[in-house]
């Protein structure tokens, strides 16, 4: 089987003064290569840290997790960097983009810390044609919509071509119809790109809309659902 | 991220916050400016005191009576009489005028002086009064404006005559020309005025133009009083040339020595050449400028702490931003190299428009001092600027450090969840 992320009894535990808080506890589970899947789960399931973790944000205290072929449970700080630039693509629930930066100016930062010079312009621009916005791509963002910027965001997560699109809450800050435009674009990527699409929501109407579901509570894994009436 | 990249991302950063930037860049700027002008000053000070110095005659030997001291020249304070100590007299500085013993002697000119009130009609000025011969105006380049200098007659008649400074002049009269024939008193004696001396500006020992020449023999038993016989205060000695003047010195030296038997070592005169009052005034004015410069720094090292707080502020403002930047792939060296450069380029901008602006305040002083009459040049060389310029870059760097290596080292899930 093609795994894009292998997760094995990964567990974290975080040391809050003098109480040690168990985030994660042995948690298990893998991802198709090109599947969609979200990750749910009440607020202190271990949702953001199981976010962070799959992000390579964070290490885990312990377990095994490979991510596209690679163990990167024990990378340090800069090999971390460098696959989360890689492999990983971030939506966050608050767009952050870069005001000072133009559209083109933020979906161009990944290229910029993958090293790359040689038709950087061009492919943030295909980068943001493919999210259609063609003709904001000299916009700042405070000249854009909630939408149009998550769209950028969006733009910005694809450009290196990453292994998985990591979600955090992509419609959190969006009403409910621009909310629903952002999530076409996420699932149209995926089946037109085919790269994996990880999303992380607290909403079941987004979660119905995956193929699979993974929840998590009190940090360990609850439920795996098949979802049938997910996207293929 | 490539350097040039960097630097524009900087630009762009510092750009997108005027105010801050330009208050933080203005702390480099006065420091810079501070250190050019002062050093500036500095420099053309003891250009100036050089120059003067050097105007007096590059072959002149001064003879004060008294042991040399270790602090300073002669006759710059009171002096000290010691047990076996004999004054300088007429006696010696005619011996000095032997071809044979002072091969290197041109001319010899001894002087006393003293200080004296000086009337005419209702006007009263204080001014120094030297008892000198016909010689002195040659020894020390004296020109006369008008009239004459005081000449052998008038030293064998100790005549009751004066030569006076331009200065000296306008004070009695309010101005300086047609004034010769007329008499003024001079502690309370009167004295018919022979000579005005042309104005020469302020030189290194006093203005000669604010002073008042009588003959010697006048002076001597009239005017300053002196405990022995023919004693004189200083001798003026022209060497035959600029290169005979350390011959002069020993020739001189040894002549006195003889006539005041005293040994080698045990000086009770001090001969001090042209080359030493420089040597002096350039220890003097090189303090001055390191002082001045000194001073300056600090400024400039208050302004690369203004640097380092301002940074500090923005690493905490743009912890999120840092945190997006890690998410998206930037290394440790990455966000260091952007603050690093930020803080840099702040401090360089800063030292460049400082460089400008201690020109321009070297120019004003320079305008200020012509206007009120003094020739001042402040020079401002191209290793202060160079000088200044990488120092404030250095200072940039080196105050940007601290808040940079903060910024590297944020975690990126805390760094991200920064509100």
């Amino acid at each position: 089987m093609d795994w894009v992320i292998e997760a094995r009894e990964l567990t974290k535990t975080y040391i809050m003064g003098e109480i040690e808080v168990q985030a994660l506890r042995g948690v298990s589970f893998t991802v198709k290569r090109g599947e969609v899947v979200s990750i749910m789960g009440p607020s202190g399931s271990g949702k953001s840290t199981m976010m962070n973790t799959l992000g390579c944000l964070d290490r885990p205290s312990s377990g095994e997790y490979i991510l596209d072929g690679e163990s990167v449970a024990q990378m340090n700080d800069d090999q971390l960097a460098n696959v989360r630039n890689r492999k990983i693509g971030f939506v966050f629930q608050s767009f952050n983009l870069l005001s000072r930066l133009t559209a083109v100016g933020n979906v161009e930062l990944p290229l910029r810390y993958a090293g790359i010079t040689q038709g950087r312009r061009e492919k943030a621009q295909n980068a943001l044609e493919a999210v259609g916005l063609k003709d904001r791509m000299f916009h700042r963002p405070y000249e854009l919509s909630g939408g149009q910027q998550q769209r950028v965001a969006v733009a910005r997560a694809l450009v290196n071509n990453p292994a998985i699109i990591m979600a955090d809450e992509p419609t959190g800050n969006l009403d409910s119809k621009v909310g629903k435009e952002i999530m076409n674009l996420l699932l149209n990527l995926n089946k037109e790109l085919g790269t994996t699409l990880v999303i992380v929501t607290h909403d079941p109407k987004i979660a119905e809309q995956t193929q699979r579901v993974i929840r998590l509570k009190d940090g360990e894994l609850d439920t795996i659902d098949e979802n049938p009436g997910g996207m293929k | 991220m490539s350097f040039a990249q960097a630097i524009m991302e900087a630009l762009e950063s510092l750009n997108g916050n005027k105010m801050r930037s330009g208050l933080t860049v203005l702390g480099i700027v006065i420091g810079v400016a501070a250190v050019i002008a002062m050093l500036a000053v500095g420099n053309g000070a003891q250009a100036s005191i050089t120059g003067s110095i050097s105007s007096i005659g590059t072959n002149l030997l001064f003879i004060f009576g008294g042991a040399p001291s270790q602090d300073g020249p002669p006759g710059s304070g009171p002096r000290t009489s010691g047990n076996n100590e004999r004054p300088l007299t007429l006696g010696d500085a005619n011996a000095l005028l032997d071809s044979f013993a002072a091969p290197s002697v041109e001319m010899v000119a001894p002087a006393i002086q003293g200080n004296g009130l000086l009337t005419f009609s209702s006007e009263t000025t204080s001014t120094s009064i030297s008892g000198v011969t016909p010689e002195y105006s040659q020894v020390r380049n004296l020109e006369i404006a008008e009239g004459e200098f005081i000449n052998q007659e008038h030293i064998l008649g100790r005549m009751s005559v004066v030569v006076l400074g331009p200065e000296t002049a306008i004070e009695l009269f309010g101005h300086a020309d047609g004034i010769v024939g007329e008499t003024i008193r001079i502690e309370g004696q009167p004295f018919r005025i022979i000579g005005v001396l042309v104005a020469r500006g302020g030189g290194a020992f006093g203005s000669e133009d604010n002073s008042a020449y009588i003959p010697f023999t006048t002076a001597q038993a009239r005017l300053i009083k002196r405990s022995a016989r023919d004693e004189v205060d200083v001798i003026f000695v022209q060497a035959t040339t600029a290169e005979a003047v350390p011959s002069a010195v020993e020739e001189v030296s040894n002549i006195i020595r003889q006539r005041h038997r005293t040994p080698v070592g045990a000086d009770d005169f001090t001969v001090f050449t042209q080359q030493d009052f420089l040597s002096i005034f350039s220890q003097i004015t090189g303090v001055l400028t390191i002082f001045l410069g000194g001073i300056a720094g600090i400024s400039l090292l208050v302004g690369g702490i203004g640097i380092m707080n301002i940074m500090l502020v923005s690493v905490t403002e743009r912890t999120k931003e840092i945190g997006l930047r890690k998410a998206l792939g930037a290394r440790k060296r990455d966000i260091l190299l952007q603050f690093l450069t930020e803080s840099s380029l702040l401090s360089l901008i800063g030292g460049i428009i400082g460089t400008i602006f201690g020109w321009v305040i070297a120019r004003i002083v320079e305008q200020v001092a012509t206007a009120t009459g003094n020739t001042f040049v402040p020079i401002v060389g191209v290793d202060a600027i160079i000088l200044s310029t990488s120092f404030s870059a250095m200072i940039g760097l080196f105050f940007g450090i601290y808040p940079a290596s903060r910024a590297a080292n944020l975690e990126p899930v805390e760094a991200l969840r920064y509100e």
